[in-house]
This record gives structure tokens, C-alpha cells and sequence, in this order.
């Protein structure tokens, strides 16, 4: 996927570090964002590990890990806010150490929390970032107009910026983000601390801007990744555990099938009769209401043993009130990654 | 230029959107007044008192030396305990509430954000001396003053602002708390003060020294009418460093994340 490497492997390695004009051609072929063995470490402690990824024009990427994983310091390392130790990111063909400003004049950048001014209204903010981001003077008035038409909030454009709600503040850093249309939008969790009706209007807007906008996006909130990227890179600890599409990461950690039976009977009772099913490896309770009890029940790998579940609940004679296919989600994926190292070595080099 | 200009009028919205401006303009003026008042009550009563026991038959007394000049040395003093409260919250303010994130992640230059948060601070402080010079309007109407000691006067005192400016830049981008950045600004300015102030104790090469560096000597001329190279270069390389210790620590600041 990396433009040099295209030129063919046995190519001269040096080809990677050659002049940005190389790259600017190269990016042409896609490749937008360019993140190399990037490493920070604050004294002793290392924020960011050897972290590489491409993002190609259009994609939108996610950038899942627990909390205190490198992500802000990675996308702040994206963005120019510092450099890293050791290795370099590179945008649209500029390397954000050599060309700061031509590369942060194509990034847009949500920080974790909205960068406003209390004293300044929407309009007036929106403005003054127009003017350092370097939208002409004539243009600043228009694109001011339009990005609070598209991130809504146009009706609190002559309000303080520090009297907007959580959401709407979130809007005006989107906006503040959007206003020199940059090639490249870095969001720092987007959706955090909005409201659900926000949050699904947050996420719709994300998906309107890829196509135009090459968008990085971190989350800690997995359904979110699920619904708005098209490729997920998860971090653990400042390293890349995993980088895949959504779909790919649940099918490949997709291991034992799982059925989740919610049985009319106090817990232990019914127990034995789900381990005697054959195909059964392992059955556990999952959760309990009331009368009822929700257990686990673990089969072997490809075989459906829903049938044989059903009729050996019904035999026994006890109510069966459900029975349900557990998919692995992405939170158990995620999980399963960022809490031990064996999986997630298997997964990164599967 | 343009970048710098945008920091700049952002910084004077900051200003006057909060009451700090019209604080620092209306409390200058108001002590500014007050110390002309009492200058030129001091001043009118001495010259009635010559004319009455007429000393010295057509010898009068000096407006320039006997009231502008020690007005204007005063104002210099004064100024050391407004600057701080300009200059306290530019870069502590943004560190706390994080938008110093939007500014080094625009395509700005370390300098074009150290050179608007400097002119806007600066302008507000022309402002503030510029009102007081209002004051001076009335020894024209009814007395013939020296022009050039009052321009010049004015000139140092905007110098002497102007690096004392540059030095609360740099102190306010050391910490996030804009308390901790004035307390700051206010001990390295009354230090410099006090540097002179032991210097003339002391003996007469450390008295050379002391007042070769001492921010407030080098005032002095100004307000004698005098524009001496050496004290306007002074001045310009205490604004110049003060501005370069500022930018090179928005740089460190990055590297220390």
C-alpha cells in the first residue's frame, strides 16, 4: 500500500527517506497519511512504541485503545502539536517536521476537548481560526457560513462560546476543524460526552465528511468504530496490537460459537443438563432474573448445537424463555486483545 | 504578518471582552491623574510662593524638570504593577483551557504567535499611556511646556513597557496558572527595580554594571529629553530577548508534550 514499496521490493530501501517532492508524486497513489516506527517517550516512559499505519484518500480510519494507550499523543504527533522521539508521520506528501505549516494546512484537528474561547462568539471563533488557518479574507465570511450550516449550529452562531452546551461545543471544534476544508480531519473522540440523539448525528456527520476528507478518529467507544471506519487500528500500550477492517477482526477472532439460553430454573439445577448436551465444552451463568437464569453455553468450533440445547432444556422440563447466538463483538475483541499478550500477537501477525 | 495581526486582534477581543481592559486603562488613568494633580498643585504652589517673595527676580521655574519629569518616573513605577496583569494570562490562560492545542496545530510559526500575543498586549499598554497623555493637554493650555522631553518621555516609557511586556510573555508560558504567571512577573520586575536601587550603595564598577543592566536607569534620559542610542538599543534587546526566551519555550513546550 506504501507508495515505495509499489516500485518494487528490491528496490533502494534509501527511496524511503528521499525528498518530500517523491512523496508528493507518490500520493497520488493514495496514500494520504503516512505513519512510520513513530515513538514517544516522556523520559522514562514510553507514550507511543514503534507505531505505523497508512490511511489512504477518502478512508476513514479508527483509532481504538483504552484509555492511556498513546492515542491523543499519537494523533498530536499527526497533527504537529509535537514531534515524536524517534520515527516520522507524513501528510498529504509533507512531513510534519520538515514542512510544519504546509502539512497543518492540511489537517483539520478536533483535540480531545474543543479548543474555544469563552469570550468570542461561534461566529467571531470561526472567524479567527479561519484567519490563522490561512482561508483567504474573501473566502472567511462564505466558509464560515457553511460549516455552521453543516455541523449545525448556525442558530447559536452569536452565542459565547463558553456558554454552549457539551454538544454544541463539540459541533463548533468539528466546525473549527472543517473550516479550511482540509485534506485530512484528525478527531479526538468525537462523540465523547454527547448525548445519544447527538451522538448518532455526530457519527452521520463523520461519515458525510469521508470521501472529501480523509479521516483519522479515536475512540474508546467500540460500536463506534464498528459503525463509522472502514479500518480500525487498535493500540495497546503505544503499540499497534491489531489493524484490520471491522468485519475481518470479528471474523478472524470469531473462535468457539457460543449460545446464550435463558432457562426457566434456578441456576445450578439446570446446569448439568447443558453440559450433557454433546458438542457442549463449557457452560457458565451469565446472568440471572429472578426465577430465571442466563447461562453461556460453549460449543465446538462449527458445530450449531442450538437444537440440541432447545431440546434438551424442553426435556428436562424447564422453560426455555431464550436462546440466542452470541457473536463475538468488537468489545470482546477489543478486550481480549488489549488485556493479553498471546491473542494479540497471533493477531497481529496473522 | 497577517497570522501575527489575527493573534493579535484576538488578544485585544480577549482583553476588552472581560473587564481587564477597561481595569488597566481606567485605573492607569485614574493614578496617572491623580499623581498629575498632585504634582501640579505642588508645582503652582511653589511658583506662587517665588512670586511672591520673588527669589531671583526673572528666573521661573521649569515645568519640564520640576513636573514632567518626575511625573513621568513615576508612571515607569507605576507601570511595573499593570504590566503583570497584561501580560499574566496569554499563554497560561490558552495552556488551561487547552486552545494552545489550536494554535500549534495551525499552519502558524512559533514567532508569528509570540509576535501577536506581544503586539496585542503592547497595544492595550499604547492605550493605556496614551490616555494619560491627556493629562499633559492642560500644561499646554495654560503654560508653554518642552515638547520633546514629553515625546521622548512617552517613547521611553513605551520601551520600558515593551520589555517588561516580553518578559511577562515569557513568564506566562512557563505555567497554566495565570496567578502563578502575575506573581512571577511582578517579582522579576520589582527585582529589577530593586537591582538599581542596591547598585547605588554599592561600589563604583558594580554601580557601573548594576546600572548598565538596570531597566529603570536606562529611563532616566528618556525623561531629560534625551533619545541616547544606547538606551533605545537596550531597550530593543531586552524586548528581543525577552521575545526569544518566549518562542523558544513554546518550543520546549512541545517537545515536553
Amino acid at each position: 500500500m506504501w507508495g515505495w514499496q509499489s516500485t518494487g521490493g528490491h528496490d533502494n530501501p534509501a527511496t524511503e527517506c528521499g525528498p518530500a517532492s517523491t512523496h508528493t508524486d507518490q500520493s497520488g497513489d493514495n496514500t494520504l497519511i503516512e505513519v512510520q516506527q513513530l515513538t514517544k517517550r516522556y523520559g522514562p516512559f514510553t507514550a507511543v512504541d514503534g507505531v505505523s499505519f497508512n490511511v489512504g484518500k477518502g478512508e476513514i480510519l479508527g483509532f481504538l485503545g483504552p484509555n492511556g494507550a498513546g492515542k491523543t499523543t499519537t494523533m498530536r504527533i499527526l497533527t504537529g502539536y509535537m514531534p515524536p522521539t524517534e520515527g516520522r508521520a507524513r501528510v498529504a506528501g509533507f512531513d510534519l517536521q520538515d514542512q510544519p505549516v504546509q502539512a497543518k494546512e492540511r489537517i483539520g484537528y478536533l483535540p480531545e476537548a474543543p479548543p474555544l474561547y469563552p469570550d468570542m462568539t461561534v461566529r467571531e471563533y470561526l472567524r479567527f481560526v479561519a484567519r490563522i488557518k490561512g482561508v483567504p479574507p474573501g473566502e472567511q465570511a462564505s466558509r464560515v457560513a457553511s460549516v455552521m450550516q453543516r455541523t449545525h449550529v448556525a442558530d447559536m452562531a452569536n452565542r459565547h462560546c463558553g456558554k454552549l452546551s457539551k454538544g454544541y461545543k463539540q459541533r463548533v471544534g468539528l466546525a473549527q476543524a472543517l473550516i479550511h476544508n482540509p485534506d485530512v480531519l484528525v478527531l479526538d473522540e468525537p462523540t465523547a460526552g454527547l448525548d445519544p440523539k447527538q451522538i448518532i448525528e455526530t457519527r452521520e456527520l463523520i461519515r458525510s465528511l469521508a470521501g472529501d476528507h480523509t479521516i483519522v478518529l479515536s475512540t474508546h467507544i467500540l460500536p463506534e468504530v464498528a459503525q463509522t471506519c472502514q479500518r480500525v487500528v487498535i493500540i495497546n500500550k503505544g503499540k499497534v496490537v491489531a489493524e484490520d477492517t471491522p468485519e475481518n477482526l470479528t471474523a478472524r477472532l470469531q473462535g468457539a460459537a457460543s449460545v446464550y439460553v435463558e432457562i426457566d430454573a434456578q441456576g445450578a439445577d439446570a446446569q448439568p443438563v447443558l453440559t450433557a448436551v454433546p458438542g457442549v465444552t463449557a457452560v457458565a451463568i451469565a446472568a440471572r432474573h429472578g426465577a430465571s437464569t442466563g447461562f453461556e453455553v460453549q460449543s465446538e468450533k462449527g458445530l450449531d448445537v442450538r437444537r440440541h440445547v432447545a431440546q434438551a432444556v424442553v426435556g428436562a422440563g424447564y422453560g426455555l424463555v431464550e436462546l440466542r447466538p452470541m457473536r463475538m463483538s468488537l468489545e470482546e475483541i477489543f478486550l481480549q486483545l488489549t488485556t493479553t499478550d498471546a491473542p494479540a500477537e497471533e493477531v497481529a501477525h496473522a | 504578518m497577517r497570522n501575527t495581526l489575527a493573534i493579535a486582534r484576538r488578544e485585544l477581543h480577549s482583553y476588552f471582552s472581560s473587564p481587564i481592559a477597561y481595569m488597566l486603562v481606567g485605573l492607569f488613568a485614574l493614578l496617572f491623574g491623580w499623581m498629575f494633580y498632585s504634582f501640579l498643585s505642588f508645582f503652582s504652589e511653589q511658583s506662587l510662593r517665588m512670586q511672591q517673595f520673588g527669589m531671583g527676580g526673572p528666573q521661573t521655574l521649569n515645568v519640564n524638570e520640576m513636573l514632567v519629569r518626575p511625573l513621568l518616573l513615576q508612571a515607569g513605577i507605576i507601570i511595573l504593577i499593570f504590566i503583570p496583569t497584561l501580560t499574566m494570562r496569554t499563554f497560561a490562560e490558552e495552556k488551561r483551557s487547552g486552545t494552545i492545542e489550536l494554535l500549534l496545530t495551525s499552519p502558524l510559526t512559533d514567532w508569528e504567535i509570540v509576535l501577536g500575543k506581544f503586539l496585542g498586549a503592547f497595544t492595550l499598554y499604547a492605550l493605556m499611556l496614551g490616555l494619560s497623555a491627556l493629562n499633559l493637554l492642560w500644561l499646554f493650555a495654560y503654560g508653554d511646556p518642552e515638547v520633546a522631553p514629553i515625546v521622548t518621555g512617552y517613547l521611553g516609557l513605551l520601551l520600558l513597557g515593551a520589555g517588561f511586556i516580553s518578559i511577562g510573555l515569557f513568564l506566562s508560558n512557563l505555567t497554566r496558572n495565570q496567578i502563578v504567571a502575575g506573581l512571577l512577573t511582578y517579582a522579576v520586575l520589582l527585582m529589577l527595580l530593586l537591582v538599581a536601587w542596591v547598585g547605588e550603595g554599592a561600589g563604583p564598577i558594580a554601580r557601573g554594571v548594576v546600572s548598565a543592566l538596570s531597566v529603570f536607569q536606562h529611563f532616566e534620559d528618556f525623561s531629560k529629553g534625551v533619545v541616547d542610542t544606547q538606551h533605545v538599543i537596550y531597550y530593543l534587546s531586552v524586548i528581543a530577548f525577552g521575545l526569544f526566551l518566549t518562542a523558544r519555550s513554546v518550543d520546549a513546550d512541545r517537545w515536553r508534550g
